[in-house]
């Protein structure tokens, strides 16, 4: 708890700074202040934990589940084929330059406002990192001990399961890191551009009729499940890399 | 000095090697013959790059001869890759598994499940290694590294052992101790082994017999005998005829730098 302190002390003064702005400017459609923000949280928490939170939910589970499918099989393709490497690593690479912001309404005309276009946009954000880090830790495995296994008769299937995955681990928890936050900026994208319900729906509903605090509440929601799922996965780093020294 | 029978236990027979680049063919070994004897104790010295390595990449089967065989025990073998027990420079533990778990890798690539835990529990106690076999690589000093690997070696279930300078990186305190350490696993093992470096002294106090390799492409192998009864002790390199020996040695290789 003590490496946090400072932070905490850093984000009370924000806070504090804020809240005397937002009282002195008071225009809180524009500005809300954090008590008014906690205040709105407060009055809409059936509608938004009940309602809008298991939406958006479930789009960052399937969304992060065929990420990850879909990022490791294509890591360790890549790991086994050299001419897979080099047809599909250049197109991975080309692929985060596409602005998908902008092509996220492609995705709402393709499947319309069904879970899918929400689904895409995560997958499309989140895909990356994890394929990237799975491929590069695969790729760190050492030559020599690669060697050793081959000495003692290794077949294929124990060079994988007994070398590579376990070289690979730390690299692929490195990539889960970054994924999993952006997985819900990727849901909030998605249901912005077009839902019927979930907390980025919500939040875009509330800046229309200009409720500032009614804006922010579902984004303090989303935050805090960014940071849930991230000190999961960092639990689930340090139970499975307990031979780390953290 | 421990009686050895006749029997062979590593024969190099005609054997032809050369490496493929751009330029053409590199010839490393030409027709090289030589056999290690059941129980003997060898070591191959050389300049570095004269193709020592070569050799022992060739019997643990990570590179195909060009012609001739390699035969271990008396009999040619074509794929000895999981049949000798080879412990690398470095130690080449995996940092994720424990002592135990790392020593039982011979083992478990073998499925011989069964014999895990209550074998390599007992040698790692022989090994010197008791209280440490839940310990991480990481957490252990070179020294008891380097006794691991040499465990996993041996748990290969090979009566022929490479090791390929596993010493090299040790402080010269920690090194002269595992030599003495390795020559008692040696003489109760009754394993064969045959030991790559580059220190002269290192050679003498270990070996019954020293390998000089003089040239490359290897054509033989220079042979020499050590004058030394076993069991040895540090101090019996101070004998004159070792001296000699050894500064002969260093003349050879002096002349060839």
């Amino acid at each position: 708890m003590k490496n946090y302190l400072y932070s905490i002390i850093l984000i009370t003064i924000f806070l504090f700074i804020w809240e005397t702005g937002a009282r002195f400017v008071h225009t809180s459609f524009i500005l809300p202040a954090p008590t008014e923000i906690a205040m709105k949280l407060w009055e809409l928490k059936v509608e938004l934990l009940l309602y809008h939170l298991p939406v958006t939910l479930v789009i960052i589970a399937i969304g992060l589940g065929i990420s990850l499918v879909l990022g490791i099989a294509l890591a360790i393709s890549m790991n086994i084929s050299k001419t897979l490497e080099q047809a599909i690593y250049p197109i991975l690479i080309t692929s985060q330059t596409i602005p998908i912001i902008a092509l996220a309404p492609i995705f709402v005309l393709w499947f319309g406002y069904s879970i899918w276009s929400k689904v895409i946009v995560t997958i499309i954000i989140t895909f990356f990192p994890i394929t990237v880090s799975t491929f590069d830790g695969f790729q760190s495995t050492s030559k020599e001990l690669k060697e050793l296994f081959q000495t003692l008769g290794a077949t294929k299937r124990q060079l994988f399961f007994k070398l590579e995955v376990p070289s690979a681990l730390p690299s692929f928890f490195s990539g889960l890191k970054v994924a999993v936050p952006m997985s819900v900026i990727g849901a909030a994208i998605g249901e912005w551009l077009g839902a019927q319900a979930g907390l980025g729906y919500f939040s875009r509903r509330m800046m229309t009729q200009f409720n500032g605090a009614g804006v922010f509440a579902p984004i303090v929601i989303l935050s805090l499940i960014g940071i849930l799922l991230f000190i999961t996965v960092v639990l689930l780093e340090k139970n499975i890399l307990k031979w780390r020294r953290f | 000095m421990r009686e050895q029978n006749k029997k062979a236990a590593l024969q190099f027979k005609n054997v032809d090697f050369h490496y493929k680049n751009t330029e053409g063919k590199i010839p490393i070994l030409k027709n090289l013959n030589f056999s290690v004897a059941d129980g003997e104790f060898v070591s191959i010295i050389g300049a570095s790059g004269s193709g020592k390595s070569t050799i022992f990449r060739l019997i643990v089967g990570l590179e195909a001869l060009t012609s001739g065989s390699i035969c271990l025990n008396e009999k040619a073998v074509d794929n000895r890759s999981g049949k000798v027990g080879y412990m690398p420079q470095q130690d080449l533990l995996m940092p994720w598994r424990t002592v135990q778990q790392n020593a039982a890798l011979p083992l478990e690539l073998k499925k011989e499940n069964h014999l895990d835990r209550k074998t390599v529990k007992n040698l790692l106690e022989a090994f010197g290694l008791k209280g440490y076999e839940n310990k991480y690589p990481h957490e252990l000093s070179g020294g008891m590294r380097q006794r691991v690997s040499f465990l996993r070696a041996t748990l290969s279930g090979s009566n022929v052992l490479l090791l390929d300078e596993p010493f090299s990186a040790l402080d010269a305190m920690t090194k002269l101790y595992m030599q003495e350490w390795l020559l008692e696993q040696w003489e109760q093992q009754q394993s064969t082994i045959l030991f790559i470096t580059h220190d002269i002294s290192e050679a003498l106090f270990l070996s019954d017999r020293i390998f000089v390799i003089t040239e490359t492409p290897i054509t033989a192998l220079k042979e020499i005998e050590v004058p030394l009864e076993r069991p040895r002790r540090q101090q019996d390199l101070d004998k004159k005829e070792v001296t000699e020996l050894k500064n002969n040695l260093l003349e050879q290789f002096r002349t060839r730098v």
